[in-house]
């Protein structure tokens, strides 16, 4: 094979493209610039070990069902830490949201990565809805019969019924996961790309 | 007094909840205490020094 033709690879211009974006040292860096030591940078981070206690968790109770998780003493520790890590996971989001849109966080063309971070949260919004419906008990029943008006009211009802069980449980276990997930990798590799956003004052310096 | 009988003597979930209500606004007194230490938190974050940040700066 020529080298004209392996540069005409699909192959190749991936690899070429996603390396040029995305070098070895950028991806898992050693150092960072120095304003990133300060508190309010934790957040992202926090966010991000929350939900892999939440994926964790929710495995656990995905392979164990509800029995398990009403009926045992370390199926409620499960339950528990699946619900306080969901609790851990948007108070750290909200934090880092507020931080972020303070620093205008999507300059230096990083609006991509701002526009992720936003999606992600409504999609885990919707992901923690569907988790309290999808718990079998009376609190479930209660929430998914109040909010069968709201989400009849605006005509989306014959499609997102929150009173199917099954339909709630696989958006909850598979489909919203997937959506969380896959826009928080980007996200990650978004902010890893472009770097952590600098300080206003950081900013007008270079400029200068 | 057993741990299960403490907490819920301590946060007792028997009963309605406790809500705020002025004018149009109404909120649980949990979710309140929720956002109140969130914004608590992120006036800390911003306020405290970050450990060993001075360090760093002396170092370059």
């Amino acid at each position: 094979m020529s080298t004209t033709e392996i540069d005409r690879q699909w192959t190749t211009k991936l690899r070429r493209r996603v390396t040029a974006k995305l070098p070895p040292e950028k991806l898992l860096p050693d150092t960072q610039p120095a304003y990133v030591s300060s508190w309010i940078y934790v957040f992202g981070v926090t966010t991000l070990s929350a939900l892999m206690v939440v994926i964790a968790t929710g495995c656990l109770l995905a392979i164990r069902g509800p029995q398990w998780w009403h009926g045992s003493g370390i199926g409620h520790f499960v339950n528990s830490m699946h619900l306080w890590s969901v609790e851990i996971f948007f108070f750290a989001m909200v934090i880092h949201l507020w931080g972020k849109y303070f620093m205008a966080a999507w300059r230096g063309g990083r609006s991509l990565t701002w526009v992720t971070g936003a999606v992600t949260f409504l999609v885990s919004i919707l992901t923690a809805f569907t988790g309290y419906v999808s718990q079998t008990n009376f609190d479930s029943q209660w929430i998914a019969t109040q909010a069968k008006d709201g989400i009849n009211a605006t005509g989306g009802g014959a499609y997102f019924n929150v009173l199917n069980l099954g339909q709630m449980l696989m958006w909850h276990i598979v489909l919203l996961p997937i959506a969380a997930v896959v826009l928080t990798g980007l996200h990650v590799l978004m902010v890893r790309s472009k770097g952590v956003v600098p300080p206003f004052a950081d900013t007008a310096s270079e400029m200068s | 007094m057993s741990w299960p009988a403490f907490s819920a003597a301590l946060v007792p979930l028997d009963h309605l909840g406790h809500y705020l209500h002025w004018h149009w606004l109404l909120i649980s007194v949990a979710n309140l205490t929720v956002i109140v230490l969130m914004v608590v938190t992120f006036i800390v974050a911003l306020l405290l020094p970050f450990p060993g940040r001075r360090r760093r700066k002396e170092s370059r």
